[in-house]
């Protein structure tokens, strides 16, 4: 990499000149900066997101202006790569033409120097010995030798000259680190998807991005068996195998056939005290016709299998279709029915009907612990293992979907259990958390009880006169106009409590009861709706008679009016009891085969041993001229260093005393 | 001897203390194999072996680097001593609370080079050598107490549990000690070869701004606190790919302070060349010089860093090179030093550009070491904030 000779420019051909410019430093700078630069887009853009993700982010302009520009994959982008490979031409320039010469130099001892350019060199040192000059070179020789120099000499016309050099791989350190820039990237695209491009370019594959069972893949999606390079997963279920790995390109995929077939025999995860994963594990058996019998291993996280050239790695881990016993639980007029049981898997999707509704369970996720910070401790490190729990949606038939999260095991609260129930519409929300409170048997009946007493007419009506009676006995003239009324107002409130809680109630309020009496009246109907609610709870406790409610079955009322409450918010006629669970676990295995990794680990070491050798290894090259002149001979020292000159002061004075002072020489002028 | 500020030192200990020296290391690593011989493992004998050379190389010319070890050595086995096999001896041992359990050690760490800073510029207003060698000495001092902290830290981490043991290099706050250390040692290692102590406070003041923010770490986010190792981070090329980095980054941070100083000399010295930090700063040339030496070492460390990391990633995440966040900066920083150099060793440029741009190279270092963290995600995310 050095400038070009800028008198000659004007008479070179073409090609002479664009070899000039490939080879020149500017160039090269410019495109390391380049390089950099354009690198920083994939860093803040994340890079290989599901299309549409990109597509809600930036509009259907600019998502189409930025897939053409190719950011979504910025490193396999035609332009990136053109930096690239131009860069490696650059670098391959740089050294076709300075390489011969740095060879050249590593060996060269330079023994074509005249005294006079000697003696203008910022090091140099004369001085005298009485001894003849034959004796002089031999020790000055021996000397240079002994420190570690190559050295030769070469007869003058009446003088000799010695040549020394230590350090001359310094330059073995450029042709290195350059070399090896080249070499890493040739072995980078050994590794690349770019032949996978040019095939779906020319037509010969195509990337499938509808999610399909793998029997019904097109062939057009499948790579056979090859040399190839490729970076896949597959998620395996325990005690399932597979023999293809899925590429992921762009906004799809394809599907690699692999030479072996390997099963997943078990998947563990060993946890610390304090909860945090110590170690994810994957018992494998690979199966391959080669193998006289089937190899079984074990891999995890930093420790993967390597088999033919295949690296399989424990990269993640998911459910793989746990069986799952549910419990139907109506929450809805058909209250304290029987529940509906169930066996289901996880990621299985079934049609629900539900009176005239039909929707779409989908179950998407079991998780056999929660360890999650415990709400009752003020310190968030302060964990507890919450039980098992499902996660399902509920799609109905606009396609719209509720998502839930159903905690297995009761939680306490305020010394209270409940059953928790989690829902969202929306992915980034946070769950909001129904609390089903259990009765004194530990059950969900309690409560399905007393929702189903709500719903029933009959009850509430009876409920209703009781208390119309009970209230109007207190007033001394009895209405039957206003005590019927009142009845249909409870009725009405409890109505409308059950199918929407108490904003519903307070909507009825609002809009029913003319502004001037609503402050009055309002507060009223709320304290009448408790009442009945209340009246409708212990009236189904079948006390007897003088005996008066426990604190815990008050406590209970309380916990099943929020509850009812805050159905119409929960958005489910059902709630789902996980009652029993076998955990299927599915390892995550990133399956890949890269031919080009000799090559660029060879190139690594390459730059590494070239990096050290240019910093620290200097060329270091001595002179000495020796010249008999009478009885004496006169010596004139001169020396050069190619890095640290500031070290080469003190190593030269060092290198000189040292000749100087060999066996021999004595007077020093 | 007295030399003059700026010109090499290229003294060297007698062969005699030499050879002692090594065998001294030689020994230490014999022992320490053949004490735990039982549960090392071929890559940890390989560590250790490497770790004793790199000791025996870097100590054989340099007697403050042997004092440093020692005392780190023998300060670390009293801690590790007084600790038996009781962690909670940590708040009641005298020697424990007060110097040598890590938070302790890391606190009087972050003291003492905080006013190793302010010593060193005091050395410079007062144009005082006496000065200057009491700052050095602080220097010495706070990077052997931030060494001690680490030693002790790897020890109190197996004392929580044997399967939380781990190196102490694994997360942010433990990083940011090591960088506190790597860096005052290589200002300590150029402030001997220099003979020079006046960039001392600029060095220091680049540490110290590290001990702030890893004060600022412990107290508002409890950082200090323990963590056992996440799957991902349980590998020997943790002990060399993080050391090695730090190397780097505590390389390239001197640079930049160096350039700091360069460009507030040229400044100074065109607008009042009498004053105090045009006349007390080294010469241009030897600035220059140095700023060249440091990118260089951290361009070489920064490479080998970067090779290690690959070698891991193909191990840990499936592939040499994914285009990570994290190992795209590094790619940025790297080729960002290489067009540095090529700059400085083919077209000769020097001086004040040169100066400007290893200031920016710091910048784009933080970016990599702590913005990656910050702002993007990725899978290296094990030094979030």
């Amino acid at each position: 990499m050095s400038a070009s000779n800028p008198l000659s420019a004007s008479r070179k051909t073409f090609s002479q000149r664009l070899f000039l410019f490939l080879g020149s430093m500017d160039l090269a700078i410019t495109l390391l900066l380049a390089l950099a630069i354009a690198s920083i887009i994939g860093t803040v853009l994340q890079q290989n997101q599901p299309y549409s993700d990109y597509l809600i982010k930036f509009g259907p302009f600019w998502f189409e202006l930025f897939e053409s520009a190719g950011l979504y994959d910025v490193y396999s982008a035609i332009w990136f790569l053109s930096i690239l490979v131009l860069l490696v031409t650059s670098t391959s320039v740089c050294v076709t033409r300075n390489g011969p010469a740095m060879f050249r130099d590593m060996w060269n001892l330079r023994t074509h120097v005249q005294r006079k350019s000697l003696g203008a060199m910022r090091h140099n040192t004369m001085w005298s010995v009485e001894s003849t000059a034959q004796a002089t070179v031999t020790t000055l020789e021996s000397t240079f030798s002994k420190l570690g120099f190559r050295v030769r000499q070469t007869p003058k016309t009446d003088e000799v000259l010695i040549s020394a050099m230590r350090g001359g791989m310094n330059r073995l350190g450029y042709l290195l680190t350059h070399l090896a820039i080249v070499v890493i990237c040739l072995g980078g695209l050994m590794d690349s998807n770019l032949p996978l491009k040019l095939a779906e370019w020319r037509g010969q594959i195509k990337v499938e991005t509808q999610d399909l069972p793998l029997s019904k893949i097109p062939a057009a999606s499948i790579l056979a068996v090859g040399s190839q390079a490729f970076r896949g997963s597959v998620n395996i279920p325990e005690g399932q195998s597979s023999d293809v790995a899925f590429v992921a390109m762009r906004d799809g995929y394809l599907v690699q056939n692999l030479p072996f077939q390997v099963e997943v025999k078990d998947f563990r995860i060993e946890h610390y005290a304090t909860g945090q994963p110590k170690s994810f594990e994957s018992d494998l058996v690979v199966y391959d016709d080669d193998l006289a019998e089937p190899l079984t291993t074990t891999i995890s996280v930093n420790h993967p299998l390597i088999y033919k050239g295949y690296a399989i790695y424990q990269a993640s881990f998911s459910d793989g279709g746990s069986a799952l016993s549910l419990e139907a639980w109506p929450l809805d007029s058909q209250a304290g029915k029987e529940p509906l049981s169930f066996d289901t898997k996880v990621f299985e999707r079934r049609k629900m009907h539900w009176g005239d509704n039909t929707s779409q369970l989908e179950i998407t996720a079991f998780r056999p612990f929660n360890i999650n910070p415990d709400p009752t401790e003020d310190d968030p490190a302060n964990v507890r293992n919450f039980g098992p729990s499902i996660g399902f949606k509920l799609r109905a038939n606009t396609g719209e979907a509720l998502e839930y999260q159903n905690y297995m095991l009761p939680v306490t609260r305020d010394g209270r259990d409940f059953y928790l129930s989690g829902v969202r519409t929306n992915p980034n929300d946070e769950f909001g958390y129904l609390y089903l409170p259990i009765d004194e048997q530990g059950e969900l009946t309690g409560f399905s009880h007393f929702l189903q007493r709500l719903h029933d007419k009959k009850i509430s009506e009876v409920i209703a006169r009781e208390m119309t009676l009970a209230t109007l006995n207190e007033v001394a003239n009895t209405d039957q106009k206003l005590a019927q009324s009142l009845q249909d107002t409870l009725i009405k409130l409890v109505d409308m409590f059950v199918k929407g809680g108490f904003a519903n109630v307070t909507t009825f309020i609002e809009t029913t009861l003319p502004e001037a009496e609503r402050d009055s009246l309002g507060p009223a109907y709320l304290s009448m709706l408790r009442e009945i609610l209340a009246r409708v709870y212990v009236d189904g406790l079948n006390l007897a008679e003088q005996q008066s409610p426990t604190e815990s079955q008050l406590m209970f009322l309380q916990d099943a009016v929020d509850a009812v409450g805050s159905l119409t918010r929960y958005g489910s006629p059902i709630y789902f009891m996980l009652t029993d669970y076998e955990h299927v676990q599915a390892s995550g295995l990133q399956i890949a085969h890269s031919p080009g990794k000799p090559v660029v680990y060879f190139g690594c070491a390459m730059l590494i041993f070239g990096v050290f050798l240019l910093f620290y290894l200097p060329q270091r090259r001595f002179w000495a001229l020796v010249k008999e002149n009478g009885q004496q001979t006169d010596i004139l020292l001169a020396g050069m260093s190619n890095r640290n000159p500031r070290e080469f002061d003190g190593f030269f004075e060092e290198i000189s005393e040292k000749l100087k002072h060999t066996k021999g020489n004595s007077s020093v002028r | 001897m007295n030399k003059i500020a700026g010109t090499m030192l290229t003294e060297t200990s007698s062969s005699l203390v030499q050879w002692l020296w090594r065998s001294a290391m030689a020994l230490v690593a014999i022992i320490l194999i053949s004490m735990y011989y039982d549960v090392f493992d071929y890559y940890e004998v390989g560590i250790v072996v490497l770790t004793a050379v790199g000791m025996a190389l870097l100590g054989q010319n340099w007697p403050g680097i042997r004092w440093y070890i020692a005392v780190v050595g023998l300060l670390s086995l009293f801690a590790v001593d007084r600790y038996a096999n009781d962690l909670s001896l940590a708040n009641t041992d005298f020697f424990l609370s007060y110097m040598l359990a890590s938070q302790s050690a890391v606190m009087w760490m972050s003291v003492l080079f905080v006013m190793a800073m302010v010593v060193y510029f005091a050395g410079l207003m007062f144009r005082s050598e006496f000065i200057q060698k009491v700052a050095t000495a602080l220097t010495w001092s706070g990077s052997a107490m931030g060494l001690v902290g680490l030693m002790v830290r790897w020890k109190e981490s197996y004392l929580i549990g044997s399967d939380v043991g781990h190196i102490p290099v694994s997360n942010l706050y433990e990083v940011f000690i090591l960088f506190a250390i790597i860096t005052s040692i290589l200002y300590l290692f150029y402030e001997r070869r220099y003979q020079t102590r006046a960039l001392g406070g600029f060095v220091l003041l680049v540490i110290s701004s590290a001990v702030a923010f890893q004060l600022w770490y412990t107290f508002e986010r409890h950082a200090h606190e323990i963590q056992p190792l996440v799957p991902a981070l349980q590998s020997y090329w943790m002990k060399i790919h993080v050391p090695a980095n730090f190397v780097g980054y505590g390389a390239f941070a001197m640079a930049a302070m160096i350039g700091v100083a360069y460009l507030l000399k040229s400044w100074r010295q065109s607008v009042k060349p009498e004053g105090i930090l045009a006349t007390t700063l080294p010469e241009m040339a030897v600035m220059d010089d140095l700023m060249y030496k440091s990118i260089a070492l951290g361009f070489a460390f920064f490479t080998l860093a970067t090779i290690l990391g690959a070698l891991w990633a193909a191990e840990a995440w499936g592939g040499y090179w994914s285009w990570d966040p994290k190992e795209t900066w590094a790619l940025i920083v790297w080729l960002n030093y290489a067009a540095w150099l090529h700059m400085r060793m083919t077209k000769g440029w020097h001086g004040r550009p040169m100066a400007w741009w290893a200031v920016i190279g710091l910048f784009v270092t933080i970016f990599a070491f702590l913005g990656v963290n910050m702002f993007l995600s990725g899978l290296h995310s094990y030094g979030t904030l």
